[in-house]
């Protein structure tokens, strides 16, 4: 590689990260002016517009706790289930032979192709107008109670166990049920970890789903109630952008500093195998 | 295995006995698959299978919400949701709309992805550092982040301050011409760092002897990048064509909330935003029912033209 290209990669990758970051920089900013200041300058923080304020402010029309907490129920009921299905699924697909397991892999590929929001008007009717799960935990969480990427990511992760271990197992005489919990489980426990956290941002950030089934403000995930406040009431607070950064930060703040942490779990092959099967 | 040895293995590896024979032959050789898949084979059963089936009835009757438990006359009306979708030009409207998109959102994802993503793929310092900026945008929610680009793109927002004279008026996201390729751009911004990642992973797969036998053959950097690279990883670009589609029919935070609920005369109305808005809003899930299966056709037939036409025959 010549010296001018390895220059070249590095300019261009660095002006990348500055479009990716610089959003979020403004956003801390942001949150933390006393008055919007749009001008370049604003983009520096003057000690003297720093303020906390907004944080206040935006608690008072958005309980932010409880907005983070709803988030929490949600997200944690939807990593339940897609952990506890998701890998006794992924175990039958990969390790257990049985008749309709090649019918049922097929079903797992074409389940990702079905667009969620294509389901969203009968889903409702359903789960809000028929069996009356509007405003409850359980409705939110329902149509994302398995994760079929979740299934693939499992599934993957038991093949690549050798066949030999689970013969070794069944000639000691150790039952399927032993043989997942004890010998096949903690061989994949660091997959388990990727799943989740693969897993993890999608309830986190979703709002379609829980903006259409609850209405009552102290069951809204932090999304859904955030989204309200942009929608609605900003306009009537004294620094509405302010106010709306600082949401965004409360928000935005779980789900990147889980990332950051476990970054190295985000791996490309992962993100293959979720979509291509 | 004819013997049962321990205990805790009795119910799940029954002794050969001829009708247990019998059952594994028609269940195959560990039924207990499939206990294991039953909860999600009823979850899609319940999530997916019967809500489109639901949603295909409901699209040809005349149907509306009652109370729960409420015996109401939901009678047949044929295609009379279909003609009145058809007939409405705020749905040619949302269609047209999601054209723009993709004409905005796939070549920008493409060109722009795999650029990084080849930039990325050499680079031995600070690697980490740029997959993850990259990648910090697409796992952040899509509402915290719509709150700093309205913030950015408001009449007095940074991005108007810095063009000065140049700003458009109106502006960004209230101007018609403007709004839908505003949120092009946002959701071509947002989901960047998965395309790069699913780009460096492609690029793994593209021989090296291949840039090697280019190289002897006299070719740059830019005549290997055209004809090497972007042959090399073209499985991955036929993915992202199909996943920018799907992104672009899915449509609905962004355009809701950027653009204040459709922005300027319907100028950035998706079609799940109408579905919403006629579904939910005004209460007519009949119609947002059909407007959905119309939807699901759009994007099969493009999917299908897609993979046709792009070469999936190598995936």
């Amino acid at each position: 590689m010549t010296r001018l290209g390895t220059i070249t990669r590095y300019v261009l990758l660095a002006l990348g990260a500055v479009a990716f970051l610089f959003p979020f920089y403004y956003m801390i900013v942001g949150s933390l002016q006393t008055a919007p200041d749009t001008t370049l300058a604003g983009a520096f923080p003057d000690p003297a517009n720093i303020t906390g304020e907004n944080y206040v402010n935006i608690n008072e029309r958005v309980n932010l706790f409880q907005g983070l907490a709803n988030s929490g129920i949600f997200t944690g009921g939807v990593l339940l289930g897609t952990v506890i299905f998701g890998t006794i699924a992924g175990y039958a697909l990969s390790v257990l032979k049985w008749r309709g397991r090649g019918a049922t892999l097929v079903l797992v590929l074409l389940v990702q192709v079905v667009p969620f929001q294509l389901l969203m008007i009968p889903l409702y009717v359903m789960i809000a107008r028929d069996y009356g799960l509007s405003d409850s935990y359980l409705g939110m969480i329902l149509p994302f109670l398995i994760n079929s990427t979740a299934v693939l990511i499992f599934r993957q992760y038991f093949l690549q166990l050798p066949k030999e271990l689970f013969d070794a197992a069944r000639i000691d005489g150790a039952g399927e049920f032993r043989i997942l919990w004890s010998v096949a489980l903690p061989l994949v426990r660091p997959a388990l970890l990727t799943a989740v956290l693969l897993t993890f941002i999608g309830p986190w950030n979703e709002f379609l789903w829980p903006f259409l089934i609850t209405k009552e403000a102290a069951l809204q995930p932090l999304a859904v109630s955030l989204a309200n406040f942009i929608s609605n009431v900003a306009a009537s607070t004294s620094n509405p952008f302010g106010a709306m950064m600082a949401g965004a930060v409360v928000l935005a703040g779980p789900a990147v500093a889980l990332f950051i942490i476990f970054q190295r779990y985000f791996v490309s092959n992962d993100l293959g195998s979720g979509v291509k099967g | 295995m004819t013997t049962v040895a321990a205990p805790p293995s009795t119910t799940t590896e029954p002794e050969e006995t001829p009708p247990s024979r019998r059952r594994k032959r028609w269940l195959g050789e560990h039924p207990l698959g499939l206990l294991l898949s039953t909860p999600y084979l009823l979850f899609i059963g319940l999530i997916f299978a019967y809500p489109i089936v639901f949603s295909v009835w409901m699209s040809f009757q005349d149907y509306f919400f009652a109370a729960p438990g409420a015996v109401v006359e939901r009678p047949f009306v044929g295609f009379d949701n279909y003609v009145a979708i058809v007939q409405d030009p705020a749905v040619w409207r949302s269609f047209g709309n999601v054209g723009i998109f993709l004409l905005i959102n796939v070549p920008l994802t493409v060109g722009l992805s795999l650029l990084l993503a080849t930039a990325l793929d050499r680079v031995v310092h600070a690697r980490t550092f740029f997959r993850v900026s990259y990648y910090v945008p697409y796992v952040t929610a899509s509402v915290a982040v719509v709150a700093v680009w309205l913030f950015l793109f408001s009449q007095n927002g940074l991005v108007n301050q810095l063009l000065g004279p140049l700003e458009p008026e109106p502006s960004w996201l209230v101007n018609s011409a403007l709004a839908m390729p505003t949120i092009a751009l946002f959701v071509t911004w947002k989901g960047l760092g998965f395309y790069i990642l699913l780009y460096l992973a492609a690029l793994q797969n593209v021989g090296k002897e291949l840039y090697e036998s280019a190289s002897v053959d006299g070719a740059g950097a830019v005549r290997k990048f055209f004809s090497v690279t972007v042959p090399g990883v073209r499985p991955a670009t036929v993915l992202v064509f199909l996943l920018a589609t799907i992104t672009g029919a899915n449509l609905f935070t962004e355009p809701y909330l950027l653009t204040g609920g459709g922005g300027p005369n319907g100028a950035s109305t998706s079609p799940v935003l109408l579905m919403y808005q006629k579904g939910i809003e005004q209460g007519n899930p009949d119609v947002a029912s059909a407007l959905g299966v119309i939807l699901i056709i759009f994007v099969l037939i493009i999917s299908w033209v897609q993979y046709r036409f792009l070469g999936g025959r190598e995936s």
